[in-house]
């Protein structure tokens, strides 16, 4: 029998061993082999997931935290100690599951994908690094550990999002998405610093069981300010929680994550199902009990999380852009799930159904939003173009996508029995719960919006009258390696809710909190015919307007006869222009600019002063030595006079 | 025997060149083909002795060198006339830093391969170069730390202005002059030093057996401070490298940035700290306030250039800023930083312009606006000046993220305003980094290539053999941090120690 140690380190080690390998040996020509192995040692770390999961589940002990390995990486002062480790609780052997399965599930899917590639071997390579990266982040016993797979994740992004280095709109998304995440990531960094300073400790064991009456109520000079000990610890957690805010992109760091579409579908689809994104509101779980002491972080957690889930609705709503549609539900699940964690205070009693939720809702969504983008994905690979405008009517051409699309889109529309219905119930009922009820009611409404857009772009895909030549003529095919994934993922995509539900109760506490009892509440029965009520409805609209008989297709895909308020909202807020104007007037223009000039003009400008100076003393000196005599004369007899009169020189 | 090789170090390379003086000029391979054995043998030797120090850490060291750690200790009478001796040994600092100079001196022998003009006097150039460079790690005695300290600018000097591109007078002459002027500084200081010492002796041991007069310390102190900084460019003498750099030939950018650049830092944490403490305190917080110019002003102006080289000096300048933040900052972490951003940023900023000069000599510009698309054509350089990249703006894995996260959290221990919010802005300047080495990348590697690049080849074996080793030195520094941290803190414990004993007087000035 293999133990768990075993199973840790294979889980890790494979996908960095096809890294290694893919990237150094056989990446440049042997695309097949490079497949082969990518493909086996992601489905092996899968497997030995799930091996670690049963196990670690079913065991007879009642799951809890344990640390299977951990070396010391730097040391720095005293017992602040910067280590490697692996963490085993709950909430870390369920992304383990998840990410190497959504990472083997797109590996698969990319050798059909990625099969007339060039460049395919690189693919393959970068696709482990990724999910290394991500599982190395899972695992983190420390913030520091963290921090460093949370960079890798980043550059790794970067590496697949700009994939295609040809593409010069590949290369500016990917070049966006590095540059916004690692903004935030400063601030992470910074937050990393003053925590570590203040508790003396990067580990999760030691941040998540502090309380602020430990803190004693000495100053600490932050430069601007000097603020309390404990403070600079909420300070400290805001700034943590800025860097999960730009990895999740939520509102207004959103906009890298709808560009980051440009990279090929298969890395949209890992980064928006298991990786990257994600880690924002893992991290968020993973320090929860941090994040609570201070009841400010975690309101500030729930309307960032809230206004994102709104605002990224409503512009799915009008996009034409298949990608780019589920890149905003993407952001607006995230959203449920970043406020979900938010909600979990009430007073000073902390309520654990939030973070269960939000949890929750990490693994369902994972599985259909994965599957959503690998149909996207297998929809392009037919037409050739993101643009709804050139697809309609695939349904007959391709019809175990349009089952598997069908469920997944229930799935995220919170229809029972599908899995998202569990899991979006439980998050707003936790809002509910926790009397926020502006954000209950916004949480409900963003269902019914959600429905919608996911119905709009079901029908107007896969629906109607075909608009693209080669559907019509018929040169439409499934590829087994594109489909196969897609038909395993409608599987969780249907059932991981039913099944996963008691798992979730039963183990998905968020650690030790510091406040001893944790409230029960009732079950609202109402709220789940509310929100089912609310998402028929919205299927309902979508259809009328673009699957019903009367249904005007062209009308609804025309954005230029439009009221403003559609064009504002199509344009999604002219976010993208204000960005691009910020960084090239303010940063560009402004700060570079003026740093450059100071240095060129008042630097060099000193530097020429003084040459010119030294030229010219010189010159002075030269000059009087010029071997012209009635000047020696001159100055003789001067010299004598001042002697002369004054007794000395006059120094 | 280990010392004996040790102090093989430095004459190897002058040998190197006394043999193959006799060799005509027209002997090209056979002149290559001995420097670069000489080379690698001296590379050879070093990695051995690094070993050593690390394996016999913890043993006892010579009592005579104390209070430093130093193994293959050498103390010979040199200049009797005025009590000059010949005093060299390694700890974990200057070994490490003298591994990196081998390393540094290896690849830009092999990158110099295919240099134009006279080959024999260029690779004499770079072995007397390397013996400087050597000799002033190496040497514990003030005189010869300074003598090999000031043949280091002449060697640059010719180098630039017979080998180098562009405005190579202008260059060199500005690169020379400047480092000149710190020399005079430094030289000022240390008779200073030699009498204000009272010990009249040029050991930096014996010097610090004493407590120098305060009044003579807080002048001395910043003169030799900012001697020493002149050369690490630190700002407002930072003008030479920006200029110098993009001047001069690969093989000198590569040294220059890679080893002479932290001879000043070096020369300021084992000279000016450990021997004028006291004044240390005093003056090193506001020493911090220069650094907003190099970090976080820094990296906006790499952002404005188009020149390759500029840029890489502009990174340059911000990152031996950090070196500066963790001297700053007077903790054994901060110093622990300091030493090792020293070695990280030799090895970075050696694969950075190692890259830029086999990419210059296939396309014969530096203007990133000019090219485009490369790494279809060049995918072995074009991965190498990514990583280097990735390096430079402080990716785990790299050695740049070790160093720079030992400083900023070395220097956020330093309870004092200025120190904070340079330290604030300095982690906040990372995104400035990632802009500019982005924008570079993305600039030249990515994107539309111009039909003129269509016969363009990639690096030969010797070109990748350079970025193959020097990408592995960054990361087994980013992988295994742990056991250069521990041969670095013995050696900053000595001075660490001393600094922590300087009582700073209440009425200093």
């Amino acid at each position: 029998m293999i133990n768990d140690v075993t199973l840790g380190y294979l889980i890790l080690l494979l996908p960095l061993f096809t890294f290694v390998v893919n990237g150094l040996f056989l990446g440049h020509k042997h695309h097949k082999a490079a497949a082969a192995l990518a493909v086996t040692c992601n489905g092996l770390a899968a497997a030995s997931a799930i091996l670690l999961a049963i196990h670690y589940f079913c065991s007879s002990f009642a799951p809890q935290k344990a640390i299977l390995f951990e070396y010391e990486f730097i040391p720095f002062v005293g017992e602040l100690v910067a280590k490697i480790g692996m963490l085993i609780d709950p909430l870390s052997v369920m992304m383990l599951v998840v990410v190497t399965f959504i990472s083997f599930m797109v590996n698969i899917y990319s050798i059909g994908y990625m099969r007339e590639d060039r460049s395919a071997g690189r693919f393959f390579s970068l696709l482990s690094l990724f999910s290394f990266s991500m599982l190395g982040l899972v695992v983190a016993t420390n913030l520091f550990q963290m921090f460093i797979f949370w960079e890798l994740v980043g550059v790794s992004s970067y590496l697949l999002i700009g994939f295609w280095y040809h593409k010069p709109s590949a290369v500016s998304a990917s070049k966006q998405a590095f540059i916004l995440t690692r903004f935030a990531d400063s601030f992470f960094l910074l937050g990393i610093v003053l925590v570590s300073y203040v508790v003396g400790s990067f580990d999760f064991s030691v941040l998540n069981s502090l309380g602020l009456a430990g803190f004693k109520y000495d100053l600490i000079n932050l430069g601007i300010c000097e603020v309390k000990r404990s403070t600079a610890l909420v300070i400290g957690s805001v700034l943590i929680f800025t860097g999960g805010w730009g990895k999740s992109a939520m509102f207004p760091m959103h906009i890298w994550l709808p560009n980051a579409m440009e990279g090929p579908t298969p890395v949209s689809s890992i980064i928006h199902s298991a990786t990257m994104v994600v880690a924002g509101v893992y991290l968020v779980a993973r320090l929860f009990p941090f994040f609570a002491i201070c009841e400010n972080t975690l309101t500030l957690i729930m309307w960032v999380g809230a206004f994102t889930m709104v605002f990224a609705a409503v512009i799915a709503c009008t996009q034409k852009d298949i990608k780019r549609i589920l890149a905003y539900s993407t952001l607006s699940q995230l959203g449920y799930m970043m406020f979900a964690l938010g909600v979990c205070k009430i007073g000073q009693v902390v309520a654990v159904t939030g973070w269960t939720a939000s949890t929750f809702h990490i693994f369902t969504h994972a599985f259909f939003k994965c599957s959503l983008f690998l149909i996207a994905g297998s929809l392009i690979h037919q037409v050739h173009t993101n643009d709804l405008d050139a697809m309609g009517g695939l349904r007959k051409k391709m019809p175990l996508t349009y089952v598997c699309a069908l469920i997944s889109i229930l799935a995220i529309s919170g229809i029972p029995p599908f899995s998202g219905f569990f899991s979006k119930d439980e998050i707003i009922l936790a809002a509910f719960q926790g009397r926020h009820y502006a954000v209950f009611g916004l949480a409900l409404f963003t269902s019914g919006l959600t429905t919608f857009y996911m119905f709009r772009l079901f029908f107007l895909a896969f629906h109607g009258e075909p608009r693209h030549e080669g559907v019509k003529a018929g040169h439409v095919h499934e590829d087994f390696a594109m489909t196969l994934p897609i038909v395993i993922l409608a599987i969780p995509a249907l059932l991981s809710g039913i099944l996963g539900k008691g798992l979730f109760e039963k183990f998905f506490i968020p650690g030790r909190l510091h406040v001893p009892q944790l409230m029960r509440l009732a079950h609202a029965d109402w709220i789940p015919l509310a929100a089912v009520g609310i998402a028929v409805l919205a299927l309902l609209i979508a259809w009328f307007l673009y699957a019903s008989p009367k249904a005007k297709i062209a009308r609804a895909l025309d954005e230029t006869n439009r009221s403003g308020l559609y064009k504002v909202v199509y344009h999604k807020f002219y976010f993208d222009e204000m960005y691009y104007t910020v960084v090239r007037q303010f940063i560009f223009g402004g700060v570079a600019r003026v740093s450059r000039a100071f240095n060129d003009i008042v630097i060099e400008g000193l530097l020429a002063f003084c040459i010119w100076f030294i030229h010219k003393l010189g010159n002075l000196v030269r000059t009087a030595q010029a071997g012209y005599l009635p000047f020696y004369l001159g100055t003789l007899i001067i010299g004598v006079l001042i002697w002369r009169f004054f007794g000395q020189l006059p120094l | 025997m280990e010392t004996i090789l040790f102090n093989l170090i430095w004459v190897i390379p002058l040998l190197t060149v006394l043999v193959c003086a006799p060799i005509s000029a027209s002997h090209e391979k056979v002149l290559k083909a001995l420097h670069a054995t000489s080379a690698t043998f001296v590379l050879f030797v070093v990695c051995v002795l690094t070993y050593r120090v690390y394996a016999l850490s913890g043993t006892p060291t010579d009592e005579a060198a104390a209070p430093f750690l130093l193994r293959f200790f050498t103390d010979i009478p040199w200049l009797s006339a005025f009590n000059a001796h010949y005093i060299v040994g390694a700890d974990g600092l200057n070994m490490l830093l003298l591994a990196l100079t081998a390393f540094i001196v290896w690849a830009g022998v092999l990158v110099s391969w295919n240099i134009k003009g006279n080959q024999k006097v260029f690779f004499a150039l770079i072995q007397l170069l390397a013996t400087s460079v050597y000799g002033v790690y190496m040497s514990f005695d003030l005189v010869l730390f300074f003598v090999f300290y000031e043949m280091e600018a002449l060697c640059m000097y010719l180098m630039i202005a017979c080998y180098g591109s562009g405005r190579r007078d202008y260059g060199g002459k500005k690169l020379t002059l400047t480092l000149a002027f710190g020399s005079s500084m430094i030289l000022a200081t240390l008779f200073g030093l030699y009498f204000e010492g009272g010990v009249h002796s040029w050991s930096i041991m014996e010097l610090s057996k004493v407590t120098l007069p305060m009044d003579f310390q807080m002048w001395a102190f910043p003169l030799m401070f900012m001697g020493f900084a002149v050369s690490s460019s630190l700002f407002p003498f930072h003008f030479w490298s920006p200029d110098g750099h993009s001047a001069a030939p690969t093989a000198v950018s590569m040294l220059a940035a890679g080893v002479m650049m932290k001879m000043g830092a070096y020369g300021c944490l084992r000279v000016a700290m450990f021997l004028m403490p006291e004044a240390a305190k005093i003056w090193l917080p506001y020493v911090v306030a220069l650094l907003i110019f190099n970090v976080v002003l820094g990296p906006f102006i790499a952002i404005r250039h188009k020149d390759l080289k500029y840029i890489t000096a502009y990174s340059s300048i911000s990152h031996l800023g950090l070196i500066f933040l963790g001297l700053a900052a007077l903790t054994p972490v901060g110093l622990r930083g300091a030493s090792l951003q020293m070695i990280s940023h030799g090895f970075l900023t050696g694969l950075f312009f190692a890259t830029i000069g086999m990419i210059y000599e296939r396309t014969h510009t530096r203007d990133i606006t000019e090219m485009g698309g490369i790494m279809r054509k060049m995918p072995f350089l074009g991965v190498g000046f990514v990583l280097a990249g990735f390096a430079g703006l402080g990716l785990p894995g790299f050695s740049g993220f070790i160093a720079e996260s030992t400083i900023f959290i070395g220097a956020f221990q330093q309870d004092s305003t200025l120190t904070r919010v340079v330290t604030i802005l300095a982690i906040l300047s990372i995104t400035t980094t990632a802009v500019y080495i982005l924008q570079t990348a993305n600039r030249m590697l990515h994107g539309n290539m111009p039909a003129k690049y269509e016969a363009l080849t990639d690096g030969c074996l010797r070109e990748k053999l350079v970025i193959v080793v020097l990408v592995a030195c960054l990361l087994f520094i980013g992988i295994c941090p742990g056991w250069i941290s521990e041969i670095l803190d013995q050696s900053i414990a000595p001075i660490f120690a001393k600094i922590s004993a300087a009582a700073v007087p209440a009425v200093g000035g």
